[in-house]
């Protein structure tokens, strides 16, 4: 008897056949990740949902042997059809995806906190909901009953502490016997007995009809049906469209008398009811606070003066530039490092390899390349360590807040400030960390605009560009003026182009503000190590595969086709004569006479990469839009260095150098060398104080490079934003360099 | 007496009683699913530097919302 008993459980343990998938639900800011964190330590992988820029998680846990895949929902307020997070998240409940639900709530907020609960009870929903952060709501003086609260609910309800393991071990093991007893009956509100009515009435309709039965209970799509759920509506519209409209008939006539009658819209009933039936659970004891005792009271006092209107902005300023100073000051160590492990690789293949097109693809291509990627991996990681601190102790929402006035302005949110600064709002940033950034930007239209605006910042590879030119060109008195000047241009015109954007190509209404400031936290050290780690490895993964391809086509541009033999032979010979004089320099030679030698040796190999390199196709590409860009009074040189600084803007100087045949810079930072190209430029018959102005301005504001572009199509999920930055932002640094160009014309000559 | 304003014309420190929130859409959406629904009382904790948004206190949260979303809400201040 026993032995058959035992046997019919296991049959209903193993009835999926597949491992089971336990659904992690909650609120931001309800300590959900370090939840996530605990069970599953270092065994997650995160992902893309695909087509949106929603993370998707999931990890893996054992419990009493069953081997569960824990599943991260993005943290949502409540399950509407307006956010992305909150489609993805119904999706991932919807079709028997999951068989059960962790609900994490703050137990200091548990009414706000609760609707989310309601919302996955109504959908049938085996729900499991664990009151976190339990230390918190002692501490103020805030108690809970829980067994009261179960008995309220209908659910299995347990204490947790996520940050000392408290709970977890206990709600897992419930989630799992909640798995297997499958779906059960949805909560059924009472919203008033007209609606009510209706309510029953469809979802007899929806049961008879099998409407999308595969994927929710009847009551859910007839409830979202009655919310008039535009992704519900549309889902049930694709199944089958004569039972949808039927359905719509009655919702519609209910709406009719509802409105009549109370003057207001259904969804707004439905979560006041939502509200109501949530108050009377947690009221007769249920919930109790001390008297005298504030759990905010902490949180108050410090946002007096992080928030004030003197200390406020100030604060803030000083938090921008620490946080600047640390990630490009600091992360340029580790850059260099990087950098000069790399060089040392190439230098070995270098030295290994015989000389040839293949080891120049090696060195000049593909290390090339992957050392464009690399290098901005310690930026990312100290830039996104930064961030996430400052995202889950709480600051980031106080400075959203305090910024917002000013961005809404120009159709963005007060959040768009810390994409600004880390892309070079403060001289010197980088518009990969600054465009990986805007994800912390809940707001789809806000966030797209920022991040299409963003590379106009002065971004620390754009520097050395400025730095040779003015200093050449205006002195180096007048230099810092000048790059100050770009800063604020590149600000303002990162700002106007937003503004234009929201009217234009990115139009909509703005995205409702309404936010949380959550309490001040000290968020725990292996969540925000994780955090940059997921970004880090993300960026690596996406960035170095296109990368790659990039890098090796635009090695192949600057190479091929090779010089014909003849013409390649007279610059040969120009070197060998050269090499031949210094290697039969006398030994008592003077030194003079020897750095003569070798300066003409120098001078003969410069001219030689210079002719290969105006035989390549981007010496011919630079040729071929010569008359294009003429009017801004560039010449083939100047031309080729722009198209090399869609690679990397660092090449910019670089690829100037070896046009004018100063040789390869290989420093953009060394004085000398610079210096030497400087004066060059000023002394060339084409160039002007005027063309430098009309340089720099182009720099400032063309197609970001090709890393940016890449973590830019990423971050706004299509292609059409990768192609809208290359050709909108050369188009607008046209005109602005034209403009700057016959300005400094008339003011200059 | 009941002394019905809007939510903008708040100072610091006022407390008052939700008395109707109408918006239409997302806005209206979003404002209630944070808790603001008729009969929910609320405390106004600040104001950022340029005196918009303002930051509330209910039921143990702060919510922060624009002054052109506070304009849907209408408070029976005490």
């Amino acid at each position: 008897m026993s032995a058959v008993l035992k046997f019919e459980k296991e049959n209903v343990k193993f009835d999926s056949g597949k491992p089971l998938r336990i659904a992690l639900a909650g609120n931001p800011n309800c300590g959900k990740t370090t939840v996530f964190n605990g069970y599953t330590g270092a065994r997650q992988h995160v992902g893309n949902y695909p087509g949106v820029t929603v993370d998707r998680k999931e990890g893996e846990v054992v419990v009493d042997d069953v081997s569960v895949t824990l599943v991260d929902l993005p943290g949502t307020y409540s399950l509407t059809a307006y956010s992305m997070e909150e489609i993805v998240a119904r999706r991932e409940l919807s079709s028997n995806n999951v068989q059960a639900v962790i609900d994490v709530a703050e137990a200091s907020a548990l009414e706000r906190n609760l609707l989310l609960t309601v919302q996955m009870l109504e959908m049938g929903m085996p729900v499991v909901l664990a009151c976190n952060m339990m230390d918190e709501a002692k501490a103020g003086g805030i108690h809970i009953d829980i067994a009261g609260l179960s008995r309220a609910l209908g659910i299995p309800v347990f204490p947790m502490t996520a940050r000392s393991g408290e709970g977890l071990k206990e709600v897992l093991e419930e989630a799992v016997r909640q798995a297997r007893g499958g779906m059960r009956e949805p909560l059924r509100l009472s919203y008033g007995s007209d609606v009510d009515l209706a309510l029953k009435q469809m979802e007899e309709k929806v049961a008879a009809a099998k409407l999308l039965a595969n994927k929710y209970h009847p009551y859910y799509v007839a409830l979202k049906l009655m919310e008039r759920d535009s992704d519900m509506m549309a889902e049930a519209r694709a199944a089958d469209a004569s039972t949808a409209h039927e359905l719509g008939e009655i919702a519609d006539k209910v709406l009719k008398h509802v409105r009549s009658s109370l003057g207001t819209n259904m969804e707004s009933i439905i979560t006041d009811h939502r509200y109501g039936f949530i108050r009377s659970a947690l009221s007769n004891g249920v919930v109790t606070q001390d008297p005298g005792k504030d759990r905010l009271a902490f949180t108050d006092k410090l946002d007096r003066v992080l928030t004030n209107v003197f200390f406020g902005p100030i604060i803030m300023l000083a938090v921008l530039y620490l946080m600047y100073q640390l990630t490009i000051e600091i992360g340029a160590y580790p850059q260099g490092w990087v950098e000069d492990g790399l060089a040392a690789i190439g230098d070995w293949v270098g030295d290994t390899m015989a000389d040839g097109s293949l080891k120049s693809l090696i060195v000049d291509g593909i290390i090339n390349g992957v050392g464009g990627v690399l290098s901005f991996v310690p930026l990312i990681v100290i830039m996104f360590s930064l961030l996430s601190f400052l995202e889950d102790c709480g600051y980031m929402a106080r400075m959203a807040y305090m910024m917002d006035r000013v961005f809404r302005m120009f159709g963005l949110h007060g959040a768009s400030v810390m994409p600004y600064c880390v892309a070079g709002g403060i001289a010197g940033g980088c518009a990969i960390p600054g465009a990986m950034a805007t994800r912390t930007l809940r707001s789809p239209k806000e966030k797209l605009a920022t991040l299409l605006t963003l590379p106009y910042m002065t971004c620390g590879a754009k520097w050395p560009v400025f730095l040779l030119l003015a200093t050449a060109f205006f002195g180096t008195e007048e230099a810092p003026k000048i790059m100050f000047l770009l800063t604020i241009i590149g600000w303002g015109m990162a700002l106007i182009v937003a503004r234009l954007l929201r009217s234009t190509f990115v139009k909509g209404e703005p995205t409702p503000f309404v936010m949380e400031l959550p309490p001040y936290r000290f968020p725990t050290l292996f969540s925000v190590l994780l955090h940059c780690w997921e970004r880090a490895w993300m960026y690596i993964k996406k960035a170095g595969t296109i990368l790659l391809a990039i890098s090796v086509v635009l090695w192949a541009m600057m190479k091929f086709p090779e010089m014909p033999e003849e013409m390649a032979a007279t610059y040969e010979q120009k070197v060998e004569t050269a090499q031949k004089a210094v290697d039969e320099l006398p030994k008592e030679a003077s030194e003079e006479q020897r750095s003569a030698a070798e300066e003409a040796l120098a001078d003969a190999q410069n001219e030689q990469s210079e002719a290969e390199l105006a035989y390549s196709l981007a010496g011919r590409l630079g040729k071929g839009v010569e008359p294009l860009l003429a009017p801004l009074g560039y010449d083939w040189r100047t031309d080729i260095a722009l198209i090399a600084g869609v690679a990397a803007k660092e090449a910019v100087v670089g690829t100037l150098g070896t046009a004018w045949s100063m040789g390869e810079i290989e420093d953009a930072e060394d004085e000398e060398a610079t210096k030497s190209l400087g004066d060059r430029l000023k002394a060339a018959p084409n160039w002007s104080k005027a063309t430098a102005l009309s340089l720099m301005l182009f720099v400032l504001l063309y197609s970001p490079c090709f890393v940016a572009l890449v973590v830019i199509k990423q971050e706004a999920g299509s292609w059409k934003w990768l192609f809208f930055s290359m050709v909108f932002n050369t188009a607008l640094a046209y005109g602005v360099a034209l403009i700057g160009y016959r300005i400094g014309r008339v003011l200059w000559g | 007496m009941s002394n019905i304003i809007n939510l903008r014309k708040m100072q610091v420190g006022q407390n008052g009683r939700i008395t109707s929130v109408e918006g239409k859409g997302e806005i209206n959406r979003r404002i209630r699913d944070m808790g603001l629904i008729p009969g929910t009382k609320i405390t106004i904790v600040g104001r950022a530097p340029l005196q918009d948004p303002v930051a509330l206190r209910l039921s143990g949260v702060t919510i922060s919302l624009r002054n052109s979303e506070a304009d849907h809400i209408k408070v029976d201040i005490e």
